[in-house]
């Protein structure tokens, strides 16, 4: 049997009230800090045998002040929900940094670093208590898709290895005090498909419930996953899990993204979620979409009562969410979910 | 509903067409896969894959089971493959294999959610259960084969034994969601000259059946090309077998089947002895069936099987005239090669139907225009007109992209909008449209608004038709006119429906849609003058003379309702109805009280409470049943239609197309501050379970006479009397939409609106029949009441029934807290839309008041005050309640 936490039955309420505000982009903010190679490997890899500068998820053991001050920032922004800076960190993602050993404690600390900052604001605004999701990429390989073009049946990486790493992850996320797992930028279904499954083994061994996000990623303006998939298929591939929302992050911008968010809330049984880019990157691979454009964009979203959680993505900073958090008040959240855990927590 | 996905979703819904799962990509079952599989020859037997996609299969059968072959391996391989070619991707697997660990290595490739064919209780429950569990985990539907540790199920009882017991443990230890379970009940071969196999088909479809209606949600499934297996090398007798076996098999519920599409006849072209002797043999009717099938396979061997049928006087005539004989009187059986030999004649396809089949129709349509075809027969022309276009699309296509033109007369889009799901006059419509040489595009019901708008910018209509039947409908027809203008669409919009009207088109919709025009259209019969003008060239003129005739509407409706004097609601509620309670009898004790149940009732009971009058409304003929048969103009057409209707309410009641669902209550209530009627807990009278909230007619009325409220009918909680109050939910349409389904792929519109007309009839009835039966026996307050069906439909008896949404009780918003009373969902499995429309279409449900003095009217407008006041007692947002009643109001 699974328990149920308090904590867990707040984030319902919460959601059954508001709309949720997620924070922004993790890796936008870590760049304004023109780290170099050192501060990347601390005390504790600076022997290590590989380049590590890049690996901003390793900045939670290295540099944990600047991962601190960029929650507390998005947290000071209004967000509701902070996302560990965990994305890469599993032990596929990390094979390219030789970092396999350390991802058990990447995510622990993380979990701890994100954790503290939420509890703080908690603290001081008890009635806008503050998450935590704990982030959990896509890993860099697909197992539904060949990277050979000559060999369509090979694969890079398959189901098991994949939920192996996926439950390292996280049960160092719930162990270091997630509040929630975010599943999210799922370019392949069959890789969420293996998280989640990983996840369940987790919270059954751990006799945990703890509410899960899933958010794909539209590719381009063909409208589907990278792998090929439609929302709807998207959906239907893994309602069978009792997700707390299922939505829509990256790649696009709002604007672009607007008619797959609305199959998710016309379809989806469970809370509906988007955290888009600063809009599409313009000549030079930069977002450049100002917060005010942001939530002109995300506006229309909500006025339609198409979200429950709103957030941002790719080149977002704590502006653009302080945008998006002012403009939540004025809607109500959607409502109609039919998930099954959410019907119990709401009733 | 079960969904699947590959690339994209596939939805089986309850009455969903058959589902084709392909089968050439197993091992077991084609040759040819399992040499390339062995070959290694990979790239071929993807191949066969796609062939099978292009060749219409829905679901993808993969199977591996092959002694010689490492079956995961292969699996995956081949799983991968696929994956790889978005046009085979597309749709569903099925993984298809008796070894679990080769199940389980494909469905970790499938980033889709997957069918898995199959698990069994064979190796017992824990081993059942512990699979179960795991597929749930990996995220896919799931076929159970009917076996368990004794064997394979092989007689009827067996069948519904174990599947009974399977889904038990899957619903209830595994939580696996019903919708995702399929059944294999086991399609085993017959005619094999063993006794024990004669009822092989036969208790397959029993068990079908019987799954479909005891097991809720759960879908069946078989392979279909086993019962043939006695007849191998007589492909003859092979495809009839498995026509007919699937006739029978979707009859009793199959919902999908793998079958080999080039092993199938039509099992309308299966030639009459053979069909009767292939029938002998599935339903086991006679003892020397297999001898009889033999020797006619016998007999068949080598030889084609021919019909001669003997030719009829008109099919000598000349082919254009043949195709106008046909068209008028609704023959389709020579359609096809007749509309084909039109076809070589003419230089394009497109003129086969500018030509004979233009002149046809028109004759129809001078005969409709003078009354001397009545709509059924049109409907039924219109099927064949509809068969042949269909018949003629691909050529036309072809040529069209040769020539790259578009000649139809217009293109109209139609739909039911958002929240209603009534659709047999919009049918009618499109109907009468598309013999008129119009392009329809039904887009069906419940469409919200911007799908409408998606698909007419898509497509470039030139006009949009909404339809719809309850009064929350008129709101989103705003909403829609709204919507058009927000976007920019500048096409004219029809307005039609019974709830529709002139006066509501002209006051509440033109003025949200400037850009065109917004159209009243009253009947179907008014839909192509109306069409006709809005597409010619002095269209301007036309619009010009509706805006100034809407203008004059506007103007007297504001006029009139400016003299029409209202009341507050304080002065209404002095003026209500008042029965001096002290000097009724007391209320009597009902028999029952709570909530009462009937399950699948008698059809052929029901059936004989049926008022025909409005049936024949509904095709336009109007006049009082029975005279209406002998009524001079429409009494032929009439006798026809009656009669038709005849033959499919015997054949839906012998067949059990329908089934027919009731919940009935009766609870203790008192009427509180006027307008409200407390219901009280059975149990424990003290206790207030519901208020329904009364809507009080508010309009000056003549010295004398009463502003009425239904709460006037029931006794004030401060008289301290007892009194009570009935509910009713019934539904005559569960099961329809199968039926449906089968008529729309005939492209036969005339039997959809005659089984959708005598569904609602059904229902009507059905409610008829349950309120005496509440009156005599379960409330029982008139124990002796003895009415003839013609006293009942004159309503003779004491008490009413009105029903939400209706004039006494305009309020929709009623709905759900009489379903909750009734808990008609779970009993009666009729659901309420988002404006509370109630699906199936073909249900009805209300209060019932017993008093003597209870009688039915209209509420009429309401002034703002009554808004308010039901908004507070309804704790809805004065704007919400506003919404709902915007009908009624008079402001």
């Amino acid at each position: 049997m699974r328990t149920l936490r308090p904590d867990t039955e707040l984030i319902y309420r919460c959601l059954n009230e508001r709309i949720l505000v997620l924070d922004g982009a993790m890796g936008t903010m870590i760049q304004q800090h023109a780290l170099d190679e050192s501060d990347f490997r601390g005390e504790r890899f600076r022997q290590h045998s590989l380049p590590l500068k890049g690996n901003n998820d390793l900045l939670s053991l290295t540099r944990p002040d600047i991962i601190s001050s960029i929650h507390e920032a998005y947290f000071d922004a209004g967000a509701d929900i902070a996302e560990t800076n965990t994305f890469s960190s599993t032990s596929i993602a990390q094979a390219d940094y030789g970092l396999e050993s350390a991802v058990y404690d990447m995510n622990l600390a993380s979990a701890k670093l994100a954790r503290e900052a939420a509890d703080a604001f908690t603290a001081r605004q008890p009635d806008k208590p503050r998450f935590v999701a704990g982030s959990i990429g896509p890993t860099n390989r697909t197992a539904s898709m060949s990277p050979d073009v000559n060999d369509p049946g090979y694969r890079a990486v398959d189901f098991d290895t994949l939920r192996e790493a996926y439950a390292e992850q996280a049960r160092a996320l719930i162990e270091g005090g997630v509040h929630m797992l975010l599943v999210e930028t799922v370019f392949d279904t069959l890789n969420a498909k293996a998280a989640l499954f990983a996840i369940q083994e987790v919270l059954d061994e751990m006799e945990l419930e703890i509410p899960i996000m899933v958010s794909g990623t539209i590719t381009d303006a063909s409208g589907r996953t990278l792998s090929g998939q439609t929302t709807e298929a998207f959906l239907v591939s893994i309602e069978h899990v009792d997700l707390l929302s299922i939505g829509l992050n990256c790649a696009l911008g709002a604007a672009q993204l607007r008619p797959y968010i609305k199959v998710l809330a016309e379809q989806a049984p469970f809370a509906v979620s988007a955290h888009p880019n600063a809009g599409l990157p313009n000549e030079f691979g930069e977002y450049d979409q100002s917060p005010e454009e942001m939530a002109e964009a995300l506006e229309d979203f909500l006025k339609e009562g198409f979200l429950n959680i709103v957030g941002g993505c790719c080149g977002t900073s704590p502006a653009h969410i302080k945008r998006i958090a002012e403009l939540c008040q004025k809607y109500e959240p959607r409502k109609h979910f039919a998930g099954r855990l959410t019907q119990k927590m709401l009733k | 509903m079960l969904k699947l996905s590959g690339l994209e979703t596939l939805v089986i819904r309850p009455k969903s067409n058959f589902i084709n799962v392909g089968e050439r990509t197993n091992v077991t079952g084609s040759r040819r896969f399992l040499r390339l599989i062995q070959e290694d020859n990979y790239e071929e037997a993807v191949e066969i894959a796609l062939e099978q996609v292009r060749g219409g299969a829905q679901i993808l059968d993969v199977n591996m089971d092959e002694g010689m072959l490492d079956g995961e391996k292969a699996m995956v391989r081949f799983l991968n493959l696929i994956a790889a070619e978005p046009e085979i991707a597309r749709v569903p697997v099925m993984i298809d294999s008796s070894k679990w660990s080769i199940i389980e290595a494909g469905l970790k490739c499938v980033q889709g959610k997957a069918v898995v064919n199959s698990i069994s209780l064979k190796g017992g429950e824990e081993e059942f259960i512990a699979q179960a569990d795991r597929l749930r985990r990996y995220g896919a539907a799931v076929v159970v084969m009917a076996f368990d540790e004794k064997g394979q199920a092989d007689n009827y009882e067996r069948r519904i034994e174990i599947c009974q017991r399977s889904y038990d443990l899957l619903t209830n230890k595994v939580g696996f969601p019903p919708e995702d379970i399929i059944f294999d009940p086991n399609i085993f071969p017959v005619a094999t000259g063993m006794e024990e196999h004669r009822s092989n088909a036969l208790d397959f479809f029993k068990a079908t059946s019987w799954i479909k209606s005891q097991l809720p949600g759960a879908k069946v499934s078989g392979g279909v090309s086993n019962v043939s297996f006695s007849f191998r090398g007589n492909q003859l007798v092979r495809e009839a077998m498995h026509s007919a076996f699937l006739y029978h098999g979707i009859k009793a519920g199959m919902d999908m089947g793998i079958v080999n599409p080039t092993m199938l006849g039509v099992y309308d072209e299966i030639e009459a002895e053979l069909l009767e002797r292939v029938e002998d043999v599935l339903l086991d009717r006679r003892d020397d069936s297999t001898e009889r099938l033999l020797e006619f396979a016998e007999r068949l061997k080598g030889q084609s099987n021919k019909t001669a049928e003997k030719e009829e006087e008109w099919r000598g005539l000349p082919v254009g005239q043949r195709l106008s004989h046909a068209l008028v009187k609704g023959i389709d059986r020579y359609i096809e090669s007749d509309t084909e030999e039109a076809r070589l004649q003419h230089d394009r396809p497109l003129q086969v139907i500018e030509g004979p089949l233009m002149d046809g129709m028109n004759v129809v349509g001078d005969l409709f225009g003078s009354g001397k075809m009545f709509l059924p027969q049109v409907v039924k022309s219109a099927r064949v007109m509809k068969k042949a276009v269909a018949y003629l699309l691909p050529y036309i296509e072809a040529d069209k992209a040769k020539y790259q033109d578009h000649s139809a007369a217009g293109k109209i889009l139609l739909a039911t909008v958002k929240g209603d799901v009534h659709d047999i006059g919009k049918n009618i419509v499109g109907v009468v449209l598309a013999c008129n040489n119009y392009q329809v595009i039904d887009l069906g019901v419940m469409v919200p608004a911007e799908k409408i708008i998606e698909r007419a910018l898509e497509e470039k209509v030139d006009i949009i038709g909404l339809s719809g039947l309850i009064t929350p409908s008129l709101e989103e027809m705003v909403n829609v006119a709204r919507e058009m203008e927000r976007v920019g669409l500048e096409i004219p919009l029809l307005i039609g429906g019974a709830t529709t009207s002139r006066v509501h088109t002209a006051v509440k919709i033109e003025k949200h849609y400037s850009r065109s025009q917004a159209v009243h259209v009253l009947d179907a019969s008014r839909s192509v003058t109306v069409v006709e003008r809005l597409l010619s060239k002095d269209r301007g003129d036309y619009i010009g003379e509706i805006r100034k005739e809407y203008e004059k509407i506007r103007f007297h409706h504001a006029n009139k309702e400016g003299r029409k004097q209202y009341l507050s609601l304080d002065e209404a509620r002095k003026n209500r109805y008042k029965i001096e309670w002290e000097k009724e009898p007391p209320a009597m004790e009902p028999k029952h009280l709570g909530i009462y149940t009937f399950d699948d009732y008698s059809l052929r009971e029901i059936a004989a409470y049926i008022d025909w009058t409005p049936f024949f409304q509904t095709w336009d003929l109007h006049g009082r049943f029975p005279r209406i048969l002998d009524d001079e103009v429409v009494g032929t057409e009439a006798r026809k239609l009656y009669k038709e209707a005849g033959e499919m309410l015997k054949e839906l009641i012998t067949n059990k197309w329908l089934k027919a669902k009731a919940v009935v209550g009766v609870w203790p209530a008192n009427t509180v501050d006027h307008d409200s009627i407390e219901v009280y807990d059975p149990q424990n009278p003290e206790r207030v379970v519901h208020r329904f909230e009364c809507m009080r007619q508010q309009s000056k009325k003549a010295a004398g006479q009463p502003n009425y409220c239904l709460s006037d009918f029931v006794a004030p909680k401060a008289s301290g009397r007892r009194d009570y109050i009935g509910g009713f939910a019934v539904t005559a349409g569960l099961g329809i939409e199968q039926h449906l389904e089968r008529y729309r792929a005939a492209h036969d519109d005339y039997s959809i609106i005659m089984l959708k007309a005598l569904a609602d009839r059904l229902a009507e009835a059905y409610a008829e029949l349950m309120h005496e039966k509440v009156r005599k026996d379960i409330w029982g307050y008139a124990p002796s009441e003895n009415l003839s069906n013609d006293e009942l439909i004159a309503e003779k008896y004491k008490g009413i029934r009105p029903a939400p949404g209706y004039p006494a009780c305009p309020d929709h918003t009623e709905k759900p807290g009489l379903f909750g009373m009734l808990e008609a969902e779970k009993q009666t499995g009729i659901s309420l839309t988002e404006t509370y429309a109630m699906q199936p279409a073909a249900s009805v449900s209300g209060l019932y008041y017993a008093s003597a003095h209870s009688r039915y009217f209209g509420v009429g407008r309401i002034g703002k005050d009554q808004v308010e006041s039901m908004a507070a007692r309804k704790q809805m947002p004065f704007e919400e309640m506003e919404r709902w009643l915007a009908s009624n109001l008079n402001y």
